[in-house]
């Protein structure tokens, strides 16, 4: 079954049966139809707009019954608080940033250099019980989280571990490595080997030939796999706040929800954290838009 | 490789002399397999296997993460423990109501958006990208940002209900209303999901099914049951299936959202886990119950794969 990406998120005109249809059913049908798309698209986004509207409310606006739509005072107050701390100096939320920056580009990185590879192998080797192993490697990413997180826990209080960067990195690569080997397992079916045999006519060694030839094809398909490993260790959460607890060490999202700890909560300056938050992965969704469902997907349905 | 367009391809990308003959030729691909799948596989073996044979082995011990010390051997203990327990068929109840609830309103909810955007004509990936924003955050964003939507004096949805002079619902502090509230938002934010997969599988029934169709003036209805649907069911059935699991191991949304409560009403079985775990500190028991979880979910993505395979053989 042929599944295009491109195809369903192409912009442009697309003449497709929507035309006779529309002339069949006539004027009203079609009305009826945008006013329920447009309904539908308001209430999907209006979360994400008032989430926006809060974190450029001043407090009192934010708490106003009943809600301030329009005519507030617009204000960043909330999105200094977010990057500068109340003591003038760097705030516990920038040091969850960068944490969070680093520990996804260190996972991404490591379940690409040891997935790619892999990848490879397994779509160009004859592998001993290649299905089965397939299977086995997706099957880890379905495991519950949060009972794995119990072994993993005093796993990682055995060996040092535990509220380390090092330890949320690699349980990120080991997270993201099924998805990294099925979906670039699918790029690169998508080249031919007679790339590579042909390479090896010519007298390069077989490493040479992917590296010569095949590689700089999977490049785009790389690309692609990375950041949706990045968005994945960006978001996750469960590991995140079992397997860390200093202030130092903690990503982005345990301490965003270490701001609704206390008997009163900032809303404003947690609406403007969520903003900072999401904007790198909208953008990075964005970039990979037409890998969408093979990435939501692990790469197992792929066009 | 008789195939002189390929030939040409490559040799044009070639820099330079071809260097000598590789002797090791035939030994270095078997090498090579071995060389580029053992360290992706000992991460995995490390990081998922040995945590999972673990807490196998602390499933049949009456360890205490807290009290330490030596695990006794209890056998079946704990298993029988969690299967009889009336707390946990609750919770597995909890679990079964929000998982075909919440899967339930996000296919019909995420098929209805799919099939009005694929009869548009023009904006399309404008409207396809907007409606993926939900799927992209991360779910403590999104539980926080409902929690404060949802809030019963303040929130906005309280607030628009007071003004269509509706009554205030406590949504998140009252049993049912609770459930419901989480229902909804793991709708909201993977109705586009489904969708997502949907609209892939509707734009890609091919169009002269539906030109031989409107020559036969077959109705609108007749076209969508007989020639859309039937195509687009094997995919859908895929999304639904891969959503199952997701919503069954749900955690963090819970976490973030009600915490479980008021009272027991949210916890599911995920949930309650974590409780038994960390806050009741009872390892071994949370490691049976664990396992138990993960063979509910080997199930689960065992029939996710079979049916992958037939879609891709299809």
């Amino acid at each position: 079954m042929a599944v295009s990406v491109d195809e369903a998120v192409a912009t442009g005109p697309t003449p497709d049966r929507a035309l006779p249809a529309r002339r069949r059913g006539g004027r009203g049908r079609s009305v009826l139809e945008v006013a329920a798309l447009t309904v539908l698209a308001v209430v999907m986004l209006f979360p994400v707009l008032w989430m926006i509207e809060t974190s450029i409310k001043e407090n009192r606006d934010v708490y106003a019954v009943p809600a301030e739509f329009f005519g507030f005072t617009v204000t960043m107050d909330h999105f200094k608080d977010v990057f500068i701390g109340p003591d003038g100096g760097r705030s516990d939320l920038s040091v969850a940033f960068l944490n969070s920056v680093l520990v996804a580009g260190a996972s991404t990185a490591l379940a690409t250099l040891l997935g790619v590879p892999a990848a490879w192998a397994y779509s160009r080797f004859a592998v001993k019980a290649k299905k089965d192993q397939l299977f086995f490697i997706l099957s880890t990413r379905f495991m519950p989280p949060v009972v794995v997180v119990i072994p993993i826990f005093l796993m990682y209080r055995q060996v040092g571990l535990i509220d380390t960067k090092l330890g949320l990195i690699l349980i990120y690569a080991a997270y993201n490595l099924p998805f990294t080997i099925w979906m670039m397992k699918g790029f690169v079916d998508e080249v031919p080997s007679e790339y590579e045999d042909a390479a090896m006519l010519d007298g390069y060694t077989r490493l040479q030939a992917f590296r010569r030839y095949t590689l700089p094809l999977l490049v785009p398909g790389i690309a692609a796999t990375a950041v949706f490993a990045l968005i994945f260790s960006w978001n996750e959460f469960v590991f995140a706040i079992f397997l860390t607890s200093s202030d130092s060490v903690r990503t982005a999202p345990p301490a965003i929800a270490g701001l609704i700890g206390g008997t009163t909560v900032d809303w404003g300056l947690v609406a403007a954290a969520s903003v900072v938050f999401a904007l790198p992965v909208l953008l990075f969704a964005y970039l990979v838009r037409k890998h969408l469902i093979a990435g939501v997907t692990l790469g197992a349905v792929r066009r | 490789m008789s195939d002189p367009v390929l030939t040409t391809d490559a040799g044009q990308v070639a820099a330079g002399p071809p260097p000598a003959p590789g002797r090791f030729r035939r030994l270095s691909d078997r090498g090579l397999a071995v060389a580029f799948i053992s360290p992706a596989l000992l991460l995995l073996l490390a990081m998922s296997v040995f945590p999972l044979l673990w807490a196998l082995y602390l499933s049949f011990t009456d360890y205490s993460a807290t009290r330490g010390g030596r695990a006794y051997f209890v056998g079946f203990g704990n298993y029988t423990a969690i299967l009889t327990s009336a707390q946990v068929h609750q919770r597995a109840l909890t679990t079964l109501i929000y998982v075909v609830g919440a899967v339930t309103l996000q296919t019909v909810l995420g098929f209805t958006i799919a099939y009005l955007i694929s009869r548009r004509t023009h904006g399309r990936g404008l409207l396809t990208t907007l409606f993926l924003v939900p799927m992209m955050l991360s779910p403590v964003v999104v539980g926080l940002f409902w929690r404060f939507m949802l809030d019963a004096q303040f929130g906005v949805i309280n607030s628009m209900l007071g003004s269509l002079g509706l009554g205030q619902v406590e949504w998140l502090t009252r049993q049912r209303t609770a459930l419901i509230s989480l229902i909804v938002v793991d709708t909201w934010q993977w109705t586009p999901f489904i969708m997502l997969i949907a609209l892939a599988g509707l734009t890609a029934v091919p169009k002269y099914l539906y030109e031989a169709a409107s020559i036969d003036r077959a109705s609108e209805w007749f076209r969508f049951r007989t020639i859309t649907l039937p195509l687009v069911w094997p995919l859908l059935l895929i999304a639904v299936l891969f959503r199952a699991i997701e919503a069954f191991r749900l955690f963090d949304l819970v976490y973030i959202l009600t915490n479980g409560g008021p009272g027991v009403s949210t916890e599911t079985l995920s949930f309650h886990v974590y409780k038994v775990a960390f806050l009741g500190f009872n390892t071994g028991t949370a490691s049976a119950y664990g396992i138990l979880m993960v063979l509910v979910v080997i199930v689960l993505s065992q029939i996710y794969l079979r049916y992958l395979n037939r879609l891709k053989e299809g």
